[in-house]
Parts: structure tokens; C-alpha cells; sequence
């Protein structure tokens, strides 16, 4: 009698453990699965973000470690640099140069692919493939094409009876050709997105346009762009948050990699690599970081105050 | 046996013919002439760069002096990807064993702990879960490249500097994996399932393995197909981070171009041979490479 009462206690015991650790499990778990991505952001992206600010307002050498707090010292330097600004002005050119194209050719490829085309999958990987290109490998390869004496680009000027250009040793020209690698490898892979969100566009749409006799032309503007906008938006804030830090092509453009004799294509991020680990001072490579965080942010933002406006100009037509 | 593949086959054209009649009027988007050009033209400028590549790089010394838009290709090409690969400078072999260690590590574990958190945002309650996950998509919008002073001095500190690890460990999770895995299982997921496996007894854990796992595998493997190529052909940080013995691919192929700037046809044979690994990854999967950014896109 009694063990048997015994018994039941601890199975009772057993059954309100067993409950315990299920509650517990049903609470905890959640937050156990999403941790590791919260604790290695913190650790690897967070904490180091945070810590520029701090190496920044300080002496600090790649050796020797942390020094004097400077307070905005490292700040002034940088911004008394010519190479500084010549750096801004690169980055900026080059990203102009790519992002526009970029986003026009890819939404003109899009409307091509969106049509009723014989082999898609073909065509579809064809634009793609630049994609799988290492930047690295890009580099080499348009460095050569451009290369002022013997690349393939100024043969071809010069065939059809056009002046040879140079490439590397003139600023425009090396943002041309540093900005066309950077639309060789995301043109196709810009043209997949914008086909994917021509597709989910209504049909009906088309059609009610067709019978109003609206022209190939009229309805990419009025109906597809418009639909687009989300896309865009997107297309156009993630390109620039990776366009303006810029570094393996114009690092690569030539064999020295220290962005051209006089840095006609030296770019931020390039100069924040130059600072930090060839000149080895920590401290003024960590305020240009920042300097260049806060140009993105403001940047990024104002892109897409712009396109928001510009696609919602063109959809009033529509309401 | 054959009746039935010809019936199958013509069961499914019929059903590939009537959605497009259907929802595409077959006037308003037959491309013309035009159109094919102008994919024709993209094609090219898709594949000329890296045929003439080929070109010189299977040419000698003075291929490029004889600006040849465009011709045969020479015969030296393996000759001269195998100097570039025995070169003393770089460890060629080593360098793209590296890049397949780092890149397969780093895709397995972002695809684990995708899904692991994505599981968690799409399907389980728990407290400030929307505050997280919009925290999540907004880390997609921080510049962390920027931050390589402070994570130098953290690998550093790790005695990580110089390593493969320095390299591994940052990559190790992805923003853009956890929204992905989470937009999938949100629709693929459903919660009857979930839910039978619980009334049965299953731990959380053994839920998320048996239930969630399996049913995010066509996601995971898209993801994974992603995060590959992306670390594979990512330089910035191991340039800066990792040694003259550790180097990835696109590392080694810096250096490269460093040592024989006089030679171009060995360059380009090096830049060619870098790309054949993942080359031969796109022509197997290119299709779902397709189709992933596509469906990316449309959830994005």
C-alpha cells in the first residue's frame, strides 16, 4: 500500500518534471534559435561598427596598438587630405557610372525576357553567368582589356577611327572602365530580380492598356515601371550600400593596386586599406571608415527618399 | 512503357500551352527581331571578356601585342595554366583547397542557423519576436566592411590573424539567410505539422529537426548555393586578414597579378583557371541559380 503510493508520488513528480521542462523548452527554445545569429552579429559586426568610433578618437598603429585619446584629430587630418576628397570623388563617379546603366540596361533586359521568348532558361542563365565571375578575376581580365597600350577596347576605337583612350592614366576614363566591371558582373543577376517582379505584375493590366491602344513603349512606363517601384527602391539602396565601398576592382585594376599614379581611381575603402595596413595607423583609418559609414547612410537614405518620389510621380498617372 | 511517356509528355505540353494562352496574349508579347538582337548583343558582352581572356591567356608573350580583337585560341593554354598553378609565389592547389573549406563551412553553417531562426520567426510565439526580426532586416542595411579596423584587432586579439577561422567565423551567419529561410517556412511550413509532432511527445528541438529541417531543404539548398558563391568569390576581408599560407582563391590570384605584370598571357591563364571551379558549379546549377534570385526577388 504505501509503496505503491510511493510510487504514484514519484510518478507524479516525474509527470510534473516532465511538464516543467516542456514549459521551459517552449519558452526558452525560440530564443535559443535565433541567438547564434544575434551573438556573432554582435561580435563580428555590432561591437566592431561601435569600436571604430572608438579607435577613431584615438592614436592607434597597426604594431604598436591603442595610444592617446586624440579626440577628433584623426578627423581633421583626414579632412585636410587632398587624397581624401580625390577618394570621395572616385568613389562617387564610379558608382554613378555603374548604378545608373545598371539599373536602366537590367530593367531593358527584364522587358525583353518578360516577352513570350523561345529557350528562357538559356537566355536566363546566359545574363547570369558574369555573376559567378570572382570580382578579382573581373579586375584582371577589364584591366587588360583596358590597358592603354594594348587592350582589346582601344583597338576597337582605334579600328573604327576613333583616338585611343587612356584608360588608366586619365580619372574619367578609369571610372568608365571600373564601373563597367562592376555592371559586367550585376547587370544579369539586377535583370533576374526586375524579370521576377515584371511577372507578378496583373496581366489584365496589359490587356486593359492594349485595348486603349497604349503603344509596347507607353505600357512599359505607365504600367511596369510603376508596378516596379518596391523592386526598384530595392535594387537601387542595396547597390548603393555596396557601390560606395568599392575595393576589389579599382584594387586590381592595375598591378600596383594603390588606385593609380596620382589615385585617379583610388577609392574610400581602398584609402581606409592604405591608411590602416600600409601606413599602419589605425586611428585615421577608422575615421575615414566612419566618415564613409555616415556618407552611406545619408546617401542611402536620400536614394530612397528620390526614387520613392520619382516611381510615385509616375504612378499618379495610374490612380 | 513508351505510350505512356508520349502520353505523359503530351499531357504536360498541353498544360504548358493553355497558362500561357491564358494569361499571355500571344500578340502583345512575341518579341521580335529586335528583342533577340539585343539579347544577342548582352550575350556577347556576357562572354566576350572571358573568351578573350582565354585567348591571350592560351597565347605566349607577344599574343598581346598583336591586338587581335579576336582569333583562334593559341596553343599554350595549359602550358601556361600550369606555370601559373606550379608558381612558387602562390600555392595555387592550397589556395583553392582553402577557398572550398571556407566556402563549404561557411554555407553549412548559414544554412543551419538560418533555418534554425527562421523556423523560430515564422512558426513559434515567443515574446518581442517582430521587434527582432525587423532588427534582423535592418542589420541588412549596415555597412559592416566598414568595420574591418576593429574586427582586425578582434582576430588579432583571438590569435585568429592569419588564419582560415578569421575568415570562417564572421561569415558564420547571414541576415539575409535568416529572412530568406524565415519567407520560406512561413508558406511551406504548416502548422498541423508542428503541431502533430508536439501532441506526440517530440522536444522542440526534435521537432525543428524532423519536421522543420526536411520540409526547408529546397530553400536551404538555394541558400547554401548562394552563400557558396558569395563567399568563394568574396576578397576583401581575407586579403586583409589572412596569410601568405592561407590564402583563398581570389587572394592568391591578387598576388598573382602582382608577380607576372609583364606577362599577360599568364595572367589571364590564371584569371581563367579561377574561374573553372565555380563555372563548372553554374553549369550544373545555374538553372536553380535562376531561379532562387527570382524568387528572392518576388518575396524581397
Amino acid at each position: 500500500m504505501t509503496t505503491q503510493s510511493v510510487a504514484d508520488e514519484r510518478a507524479v513528480r516525474l509527470v510534473a518534471f516532465r511538464h516543467t521542462i516542456n514549459r521551459w523548452d517552449v519558452k526558452v527554445s525560440p530564443y535559443l534559435y535565433i541567438s547564434p545569429f544575434f551573438i556573432l552579429f554582435a561580435i563580428c559586426g555590432l561591437f566592431p561598427l561601435l569600436y571604430t568610433g572608438y579607435v577613431s578618437l584615438h592614436e592607434w598603429s597597426l604594431i604598436g596598438g591603442e595610444g592617446d585619446f586624440v579626440g577628433l584629430e584623426n578627423f581633421q587630418f583626414v579632412l585636410g587630405q587632398p587624397k581624401f576628397w580625390d577618394a570621395l570623388r572616385n568613389t562617387f563617379s564610379i558608382f554613378l557610372f555603374s548604378s545608373l546603366p545598371q539599373v536602366l540596361i537590367a530593367l531593358v533586359i527584364a522587358a525583353v525576357l518578360d516577352t513570350n521568348i523561345r529557350a528562357k532558361t538559356f537566355w536566363r542563365m546566359g545574363v547570369l553567368l558574369p555573376y559567378i565571375v570572382t570580382p578579382v578575376a573581373i579586375a584582371i581580365i577589364f584591366g587588360v582589356m583596358f590597358s592603354d597600350k594594348y587592350g582589346v577596347i582601344n583597338t576597337l576605337l582605334t579600328n573604327i577611327g576613333l583616338p585611343a583612350i587612356g584608360w588608366h592614366s586619365d580619372v574619367i576614363p578609369s571610372h568608365i572602365a571600373i564601373a563597367t566591371m562592376v555592371n559586367f558582373r550585376w547587370t544579369g543577376y539586377q535583370a533576374l530580380i526586375f524579370l521576377a517582379a515584371m511577372q507578378a505584375v496583373p496581366r489584365d493590366y496589359y490587356e486593359a492598356a492594349m485595348i486603349d491602344g497604349a503603344s509596347r513603349v507607353r505600357r512599359f512606363f505607365s504600367i511596369t515601371i510603376p508596378q516596379l517601384r518596391p523592386t526598384i527602391i530595392f535594387v537601387v539602396v542595396t547597390s548603393t550600400i555596396g557601390g560606395l565601398q568599392i575595393f576589389d576592382e579599382p584594387r586590381l585594376y592595375d598591378q600596383f593596386g594603390t588606385g593609380g599614379a596620382d589615385g585617379q581611381w583610388r577609392t574610400l575603402t581602398m584609402y581606409i586599406y592604405n591608411l590602416g595596413w600600409i601606413e599602419s595607423n589605425f586611428g585615421r583609418a577608422s575615421a575615414v571608415a566612419w566618415l564613409l559609414f555616415i556618407i552611406i547612410i545619408i546617401f542611402a537614405a536620400l536614394n530612397l527618399i528620390i526614387s520613392q518620389q520619382i516611381s510615385s510621380g509616375g504612378s499618379r498617372a495610374k490612380k | 512503357m513508351s505510350t505512356l511517356t508520349q502520353e505523359a509528355a503530351a499531357e504536360s505540353l498541353a498544360q504548358r500551352k493553355t497558362p500561357k494562352t491564358k494569361t499571355r496574349g500571344a500578340l502583345v508579347n512575341k518579341p521580335g527581331w529586335l528583342g533577340y538582337t539585343f539579347l544577342a548583343i548582352v550575350m556577347v558582352g556576357a562572354i566576350y571578356p572571358l573568351y578573350w581572356a582565354f585567348m591571350i591567356g592560351a597565347g605566349d608573350q607577344s599574343t598581346i601585342t598583336e591586338r587581335k580583337v579576336i582569333d583562334l585560341p593559341g596553343p599554350h593554354f595549359f602550358e601556361n595554366a600550369l606555370e601559373v598553378i606550379s608558381s612558387p609565389t602562390v600555392n595555387f592547389w592550397v589556395a583553392i583547397g582553402n577557398s572550398i573549406i571556407v566556402s563549404t563551412i561557411v554555407s553549412i553553417s548559414v544554412v543551419f542557423f538560418s533555418t534554425l531562426a527562421g523556423y523560430a520567426f515564422s512558426k513559434l510565439r515567443f515574446k518581442g519576436k517582430s521587434g527582432l526580426f525587423y532588427f534582423v532586416i535592418a542589420t541588412l542595411a549596415v555597412p559592416t566592411q566598414l568595420a574591418v579596423v576593429p574586427l582586425f584587432i578582434v582576430m588579432v586579439n583571438l590569435k585568429l590573424a592569419g588564419t582560415l577561422p578569421a575568415v570562417i567565423l564572421p561569415a558564420l551567419v547571414s541576415a539575409f539567410g535568416v529572412f530568406w529561410m524565415t519567407q520560406y517556412l512561413e508558406q511551406a511550413l504548416p502548422y498541423e505539422l508542428i503541431e502533430a509532432a508536439r501532441v506526440d511527445g517530440a522536444s522542440m528541438f526534435r521537432t525543428f529537426w524532423s519536421i522543420a529541417l526536411p520540409s526547408a531543404r529546397p530553400a536551404a539548398a538555394m541558400l547554401a548555393l548562394f552563400i557558396f558563391i558569395q563567399t568563394w568569390t568574396n576578397f576583401f576581408w581575407p586579403f586583409i586578414v589572412l596569410d601568405k599560407d592561407s590564402q583563398t582563391l581570389p587572394v592568391a590570384l591578387s598576388v598573382l597579378s602582382n608577380n607576372y605584370f609583364d606577362d599577360y598571357s599568364l595572367i589571364l591563364a590564371g584569371a581563367v583557371v579561377s574561374i573553372l571551379p565555380l563555372l563548372a558549379l553554374f553549369l550544373v546549377t545555374g538553372r536553380q541559380l535562376v531561379k532562387g534570385i527570382m524568387e528572392g526577388a518576388v518575396k524581397g
